[in-house]
């Protein structure tokens, strides 16, 4: 790894920004992420930024219950966000449906189905503490270059290197 | 040192790309972490631009289909491009670039691209959200402009000058107060800063005119925003700080003035909240208007 490629790496930790998704969730969720920007918790000392566009995101939230109507939708914008990108989960909902589990419009599957999650922020709502940590862990991910969608990246180049 | 040589030195060097580029991470630092303290927040580590810059230069580019491609990614080069030009031919101490009659013409002409080039990337992303703010941009440049143009132009016409040296050699006098308060009153909106945050409504239409673009594109609109800020309080420093006959000591007063400068007008921004484009439209024809129409007055009073 050279110096650029080095310098470029430890950016991915000092600089994550990120964007919310909310796909279906009960609002708890999100009202513990504005938290992180006031002054108790101040995401700005981690480089945290929150962006209204996935095309400025490293770190995609996604948090509430999967619907039916909201799965294209996760998709979607999980292809806008430039790679390397990273996934947090927030809540109990996205990995199990939670309380909302067996609904008819609730789609019963894990996140992890839709799109690669790399850090699951458990809690229902999780604090905005575990949601710091989530967001900080993600951006180590980013950094080591092992979130899933590099460690697939990676494969995949190699693949076409190979065939 | 031929002609050339010094143009691309003053350009790539000094005051140019490799000096401008830290100064303006250094000052975009500073005013986060003015924001943050009189928000009661820790703030951003002091690296904090430069690894934003790094981390998009490191990421992909997403180029949305149906965008010309080659106009998407030549913006951001074309904006870099003229606010470095732009900032090569401000007499800072040092600058290598011979004078040139009539360069003020000419900086104000290069200052006005990246605001063009903003709005050209606002239409060209087929965003609507990046339409309205390359509308709201437009309208804004038209409002502002009026007083940025008037505090320069007084100041030539005091001079009897277009040209930057006799800008600064013009003995100290009302014209100069007057003029630079008409340039303060234009500055937070040249800066896209709190009351006049209009194009750049982050929550409100999402983000600026640069909604579509990421990875490196991106990063060079960061840059130039950042040298873009360095070009503007050292501009004002220039143009209405009375030098010195040391050009050391000049260096160093120009660079405190516009920390100064960018102290007072990140204040500014903590303390209002955004307004409506029509208010601003408003408030720089009525305000900007008279101040700009007192300025031109002491210039013939003189």
């Amino acid at each position: 790894m050279n110096l650029i490629e080095r310098v470029i790496a430890i950016s991915r930790r000092r600089s994550p920004w990120i964007c919310r998704l909310n796909a279906g969730s009960c609002n708890g969720c999100d009202i513990e992420i504005t938290p992180l920007l006031s002054p108790r918790y101040d995401a700005e000392q981690l480089g945290i930024e929150l962006h209204g566009t996935p095309k400025h995101a490293d770190i995609v939230l996604i948090s509430g219950t999967l619907t039916l109507r909201s799965r294209q939708a996760i998709l979607d914008i999980y292809d806008q966000v430039p790679s390397p990108k990273a996934v947090v989960a927030l809540g109990s909902c996205p990995s199990s449906g939670n309380v909302f589990a067996g609904s008819p419009l609730v789609l019963s599957e894990s996140l992890d189905n839709v799109v690669p999650v790399d850090v699951w922020v458990p809690g229902c709502p999780p604090r905005p503490q575990a949601i710091l940590d989530g967001i900080a862990r993600a951006a180590q991910l980013l950094e080591d270059g092992s979130t899933k969608s590099q460690i697939q990246g990676q494969r995949q180049n190699l693949g076409g290197r190979l065939s | 040192m031929s002609a050339v040589w010094s143009y691309l030195v003053a350009i790539a060097v000094w005051p140019g790309l490799l000096f401008a580029a830290p100064l303006g991470w250094l000052e975009l630092w500073f005013m986060r972490k003015l924001v943050a303290r009189l928000q009661g927040r820790q703030g951003p580590p002091f690296f904090q631009p430069f690894f934003d810059v790094m981390k998009l230069l490191g990421k992909e580019t997403v180029i949305p289909k149906g965008v010309n491609r080659g106009i998407f990614l030549a913006l951001p080069l074309v904006s870099l491009a003229a606010v470095t030009a732009a900032l090569a031919i401000v007499p800072l101490p040092g600058n290598p670039v011979p004078s040139l009659p009539g360069d003020i013409v000419l900086l104000l002409y290069l200052m006005e691209v990246p605001v063009l080039c903003e709005v050209l990337a606002g239409y060209v992303s087929r965003s609507i959200y990046g339409q309205v703010a390359a509308m709201r941009e437009a309208i804004l440049s038209l409002a502002y402009n009026l007083p940025f143009l008037v505090a320069i132009i007084a100041m030539a016409q005091v001079a009897g000058s277009f040209q930057m040296r006799a800008l600064q050699e013009v003995p100290y006098g009302p014209v100069h107060l007057l003029a630079a308060l008409t340039f303060l009153l234009a500055l937070p909106a040249r800066m896209k800063l709190n009351p006049f945050s209009i194009a750049n409504a982050e929550h409100e239409i999402i983000a600026d005119s640069h909604i579509e673009y990421s990875g490196p594109p991106l990063a060079l609109f960061k840059l130039s925003h950042a040298i873009e800020v360095v070009l503007l309080t050292e501009l004002f420093a220039v143009v209405f700080i009375p030098a010195t006959p040391w050009p050391p000591v000049n260096l160093v007063v120009y660079l405190v003035a516009g920390i100064l400068v960018l102290g007072g007008v990140t204040l500014l921004a903590t303390a209002t909240a955004r307004l409506r484009l029509t208010q601003a439209f408003r408030f720089y024809w009525i305000w900007g208007g008279i101040a700009s129409a007192i300025t031109m007055a002491a210039t013939l009073v003189r």
